[in-house]
């Protein structure tokens, strides 16, 4: 992973990565805000409606400044976020932060259920591959798991509710939770598992944990592909070292040298797969969202962008990239420290 | 490499002879390697077929359909699969099959048109950043991250709806949410090669820093970074296809798959062809690149070949 | 050791089917509870409760049921206009005053009594506030200057007087609007901020004296409304209403058929269609006064050609595209005032006639045709509509482009008059002819600074001196049979000469479960009422 032709200090890179953040985040808010200045939905009608006589809706571009030169708007804007200020939402009339803190958790729900399950799925099928590699097992396993890279989510989402839902009726339809669970449990975390388990409403819980089994599944047969593939080469990669080899050798079982030997030299390279998932799962699930009607920060961005709710947006698109860009981090930052060699 | 045959005789001696006579020979044999590795593959020989057959039925669209798969008949709509329209009508009356049919040139003028303008992007900023070094560096890889940090459909879709909706804008915006990760591939090659002896000859020649980067280091970057690209192409088809979906793509009529779903998701209960069939040609053109570019990386990266 | 691993990745494969049949029995699949009606339909639009701002469909809906009006049509006769929180009302000889007489008894949710002064502060909220609806009341001669001069309470009375030349029948009618809701005066400027009139606070919260107050709204999720059982009619039976968020029409459909919703308000006409084998579903038709019209630009060189813009109306397949996907959502109807209200001009002289079309064409001079855009929605049926008509206008040399946008997009170059032609849709925003007739007849200032962005004609570049005397004349015409007469010669003008080729009026198709009775829901966008509502 290291970049640069020099070595530099541990530190050093932390300071790098930390001040690429900080280059992102100007990055991220200068993109989103010209896209949002230059397209052609107008946010003043978002608000005023498209009836809207010319006073009415000269009044309301001067009460949001859209008056003001492009570059007035922006310094504006980017002093107002350093004061955690993103602005009012037109679409839900509140503060956008608020709205990220109501929307953000089903989304964090979702993508954290789906790297689980694309974990524990994946991980095994990648294992299972490697050590049967070139066989017609090998193959079918990576067919069926690009299978799962290959489909357009939207469309598999709905065949899956028909089946599941329509037809079966194993699992409930589109939404989190059944309306009349629907605020009953406090909002704490906002992660209804979460909530609902804290405060010993298992009936909630339960209705939340059935919602969630059918979107978290369709975005984990993403992370699932990704991860049996990646598990795979990595195994591959040390299945063909001397060290097993010679614990072969030894009359070690092909258990032990597989899950003690192989497996452990993996789990590093395995993490920063699993961030890197799990990071775009957070960012991936706009489609999902649309079909499970499901309240994510996915879907209100894109209905914000459809609405020209540029604060939302904005905002928004700032903390799925700083969730983003922080996960990478993290999850490299973890295999530098498990990983003498990248150390150095 | 697997025993390779005793009978080496006209092309074959000569793409297999152990001297080559000149580079143009040991080139056609390094192709002819890989070829052999590859057509050794069946998962990799599977994607080949799925896109072979793809550009074949691209090619070959008016001879193989009744009309561009435009023409709307009311009276006619909703029908299922029959001898007379084999994957049945949509809701307008338009028969299906044309309509598949004429939507893979679509989707192999998106994919096509996204490669050829994120490949030239993506090595002209990795190999520029790389080759060079120093604060051109930092500047490009900088700038590089910011795009790889974008939540890309987002982006895909802001950049979209700054532009207005339509088929080339949508190729422009995902060419603009994919080429980063090119750049950054070919900034990591180019940092083993510019240290190579081949690369201080030329400059000790006297070459020109764009005169090295164009023919030296780039033909050297090329063959990961077209690895990588069959490999994003169904990440390509798939964001195409979501924006289609979410109506920012390619505009009515067009046949577009990711569109047609769209406008017949109301139909999955009743009239299951009309999304399902557009989800399968997706689901099995990019399963194709899905399946090629792992085969690729099978016979190219050092890694997975023992 | 294969055995091992085997079973690992079986085990991981399975959590998921066995996740699912555990919750088979779940009892979240039982329905919707007998005291709760939840209703599936897209609330993407709602941005604001308050009623001096609220204009669209969604908030238009719930306000209605929130806020008594004035004036107002009720849920057992949505045909005659009577008093709300007026109990009466008298017309001064000279007809320009108005005095009502209130209610007695009445109580906002908050426990307040409503006095003549919550209905004087309501309508003068309106004029002050100056949000986008504020033109129904702007037209009758009121400003933030003497509005409270004119609107006043005298006696436990309001007095309202016209400060222009319109009937006061008009104005009447114009009280029956989502502005005519009447806001608890006390508990709104108990929220008052910097001088806002309670603005701010009303934009997510309630204050009326209705069948319903809000209880919750999470926007893109739900609204979420509970009884109010001293409601002057008696309790709702429903103690809970919940607008369910759907987007999806077909995750509408789901949710109906599986009985997790008890009406479905967004099905196509083919998923109706597909629902008819259900005996456990009900579909509800009610004719709404929304139109879907194309409009050409006046001012495109082509276009402004009363020859083309004539052809133009022979260019559309009326018939095929009502027979076949608009079936039962959309009947043909061509003049801008809806069929089935007071005024309505239900001829329809234009079919496809591609022949006489294209001896038009040749006649304004365009024997081959030219090219166009055409902008519409992305949201069905415009898209198909706008492909059918590319379809038929093509068969008279007319080739087309279609641009699909989401109406935040659509709207601003309409209001600029960028666009070529454009398939759009119209709801009235009163029950009154003169609703329509402003939007699609009156025109007096084409320049374009006079930005008279609010009226079709003005957005089409479309002026015609005389049909604009005709509209301001039918307007203050007080005799009724006269009135109508005004109207039905005005609307059959307008479809000759205009700019529009009106093509549909909407019949909406609620789908609902056999026990769900009582949901109504009448011609116009906000004269939806939950209260009768009983399962």
């Amino acid at each position: 992973m290291g970049r640069g032709p020099s070595l530099p200090p541990f530190v050093g890179k932390i300071v790098r990565q930390v001040s690429t953040l900080l280059l992102t985040f100007v990055g991220l808010t200068a993109i989103t805000f010209i896209i949002g200045r230059v397209m052609p939905a107008d946010p003043v009608l978002a608000i005023v409606g498209d009836r809207a006589s010319a006073e009415v809706y000269d009044a309301m571009r001067l009460q949001l400044g859209l008056d003001k030169p492009l570059v007035v708007q922006y310094v504006i804007y980017l002093s107002n976020i350093l004061q955690g200020d993103f602005g009012k939402s037109i679409m839900t009339t509140r503060e956008v932060s608020e709205d990220i803190i109501r929307f953000f958790p089903a989304t964090l729900e979702l993508a954290t259920v789906a790297t689980i399950l694309g974990v524990f799925v994946g991980v095994p099928i990648g294992v299972f591959a490697a050590v049967h590699q070139g066989k017609m097992v090998d193959h079918i396993v990576r067919v069926v798991a690009l299978f799962g890279y290959s489909a357009p989510i939207f469309w598999i989402g709905m065949v899956a509710l028909l089946i599941f839902y329509a037809k079966l009726g194993w699992l409930p339809g589109p939404g989190r939770i059944d309306v009349f669970y629907d605020g009953i449990v406090e909002h704490w975390s906002g992660v209804i598992l979460l909530d609902s388990a804290i405060q010993g409403e298992w009936e909630i819980f339960h209705n939340a944990f059935s919602h969630l089994i059918l979107p978290s599944a369709m975005l984990a047969t993403y992370a699932l592909a990704y991860i049996a593939r990646m598990t795979r080469s990595f195994m591959l990669d040390q299945l063909n070292q001397e060290y097993v080899l010679t614990a072969r050798v030894k009359g070690l079982s092909e258990t032990t040298v597989i899950w003690r030997h192989a497996f452990r030299n993996v789990l590093v390279q395995l993490i920063t797969i699993i961030g890197l998932t799990y990071a775009s799962l957070l960012e991936g699930s706009v489609l999902t969202e649309t079909i499970f009607a499901w309240p994510g920060i996915g879907q209100y961005i894109t209905t914000s962008l459809f609405n020209a709710d540029m604060n939302a947006v904005i905002g928004g698109t700032i903390v799925v990239g700083i969730c983003f860009v922080g996960i990478n981090l993290l999850s490299d930052t973890l295999y530098k420290l498990a990983d003498p060699r990248a150390r150095q | 490499m697997t025993d390779i045959g005793s009978s080496r005789t006209g092309l074959r001696a000569w793409l297999l002879s152990e001297t080559p006579g000149s580079i143009g020979q040991a080139r056609c044999q390094r192709f002819y390697l890989v070829w052999l590795a590859f057509s050794a593959n069946p998962i990799a020989m599977g994607g080949l077929f799925i896109i072979l057959s793809l550009v074949l039925i691209a090619i070959f669209a008016p001879l193989i359909t009744s009309g561009d798969g435009t023409e709307q008949v009311l009276t006619r709509r909703l029908l299922p699969p029959s001898a007379e329209h084999w994957l049945g009508t949509d809701q307008l009356g338009r028969d299906m099959f044309d309509r598949i049919v004429w939507g893979s040139r679509i989707t192999l003028y998106i994919v096509a048109l996204v490669g050829i303008i994120v490949v030239p992007i993506g090595l002209l900023v990795g190999t520029t950043a790389g080759y060079l070094g120093g604060w051109v560096d930092t500047i490009l890889m900088r700038i590089t991250d910011i795009f790889l940090a974008f939540p890309r459909l987002i982006l895909a879709l802001a950049f979209v709806s700054a532009l207005g909706p339509g088929l080339d804008n949508a190729v422009l915006a995902i060419a603009l949410t994919t080429w980063s990760p090119f750049a950054r591939i070919a900034r990591a090659e180019t940092m083993v090669i510019r240290n190579s002896e081949y690369i201080l000859a030329a400059r000790v020649q006297g070459a020109s820093s764009a005169r090295i980067l164009l023919h030296h280091v780039t033909p050297l970057c090329l063959s990961s970074v077209i690895v990588r690209l069959t490999l994003d192409m169904a990440g390509i088809i798939l964001t195409a296809a979501g924006l289609g979906f979410l109506g920012l793509g390619a505009q009515p009529p067009l046949p577009e798959w990711g569109a047609m779903i769209s406008a017949g998701r109301q139909f999955l209960l009743d009239q299951w062809w009309v999304p399902t069939i557009p989800g399968l040609a997706i689901l099995t053109v990019s399963l194709g690149f899905n399946l090629l570019g792992d085969g690729l990386r099978d016979v190219l990266d050092p890694r997975s070949d023992s | 050791m294969q055995r091992t691993l085997k079973s690992l990745t079986v085990a991981a494969g399975l959590a998921l089917a066995v996740g699912g049949a555990s919750y088979a029995t779940s009892p979240a699949l039982a329905g919707t509870p007998k005291n709760m009606m939840v209703m599936a339909m897209s609330i993407s639009d709602l941005i604001t409760l308050d009623p001096a701002e609220v204009f669209e469909f969604t908030g238009g809906e719930v306000i209605a049921n929130v806020y008594d009006r004035v004036m107002m049509f009720e849920a057992e006769n949505l045909t005659t206009l009577v008093g709300g929180v007026a109990e009466s009302y008298e017309v001064s000889k000279d007809g320009k005053t108005v005095t009502l007489s209130i209610r007695p008894g009445q109580k906002f949710h908050s426990g307040n009594p409503v006095r003549a002064e919550d209905v004087a502060f309501s309508l003068r909220r309106v004029i002050k506030l100056k949000k986008t609806p504020s033109f129904i009341f702007t037209q009758f001669g009121w400003n933030k200057d003497n509005v409270d001069s004119l609107i006043k309470p005298v006696g436990g009375k309001v007095s309202i007087t016209i400060n222009a030349d319109f009937s006061p029948a008009l104005m009447l009618n114009a009280l029956s609007a989502g502005v005519g809701s009447v806001v608890d005066e006390k508990l709104v400027m108990s929220h008052e901020k910097d001088g806002d009139l309670g603005y701010g606070w009303l934009k997510n919260h309630s204050a009326g004296s209705g069948p319903f107050s809000l209880k919750t709204w999470k926007s893109n999720e739900l609204v979420m409304l509970e009884a109010n059982p001293s409601y002057r009619h008696g309790g709702p039976k429903m103690s809970r209403v919940v607008l369910r968020h759907v987007p999806e029409p077909s995750a509408q459909r789901l949710l109906i058929e599986k009985g997790d919703a008890d009406i479905a308000r967004n099905l196509t006409p083919d998923q109706v269609n597909g629902v008819a084998g259900n005996a456990d579903l009900v579909v509800d038709n009610n004719p709404k006064a929304a139109l879907v019209y194309i409009a050409s630009n006046n001012a495109h060189p082509i276009l402004s050609k009363p020859k083309v813009r004539q052809a133009l109306r022979y260019l559309v397949d009326y018939k095929g595209m009502a027979s076949t996907f608009l079936a039962g959502a959309y009947k043909v109807h061509q003049a801008f005032w809806p069929s089935g209200l007071w005024g309505s001009y239900d001829e329809t002289p234009f079919k496809l006639d591609v022949a006489k079309a294209k001896s038009m064409l040749a006649e304004a001079g365009y024997p081959d045709g030219f090219k166009l855009t055409i902008d519409t929605l992305t949201s069905a049926p415009f898209p198909e509509i706008a492909q059918s008509v590319q379809q038929t206008l093509g068969k008279a040399g007319i080739k087309t482009e279609i641009i699909l946008s989401e109406g935040k997009t659509l709207w601003p170059k309409y209001r600029a008059r960028k666009h070529e032609i454009i398939v759009a849709r119209w709801s009235p925003d009163y029950v009154d002819p003169h609703s329509n007739a402003d939007a699609f007849a009156h025109n007096p200032d084409n320049r374009f600074e006079a930005k008279l962005t609010g009226k079709l004609a003005w957005r089409t570049s479309w002026a015609d001196p005389a049909i604009n005397a005709q509209t301001e004349a039918a307007a203050m015409e007080l005799n009724l049979d006269e009135r109508l007469k005004m109207y039905h010669k005005l609307q059959a003008d307008v479809q000759m000469q205009g700019p529009f080729t009106v093509m549909f009026q909407r019949n909406e198709q609620v789908v609902r479960q056999k026990n769900v009775k009582g949901f109504v829901s009448g011609a116009i966008f906000d004269l939806v009422f939950y209260r009768n509502v009983t399962k």
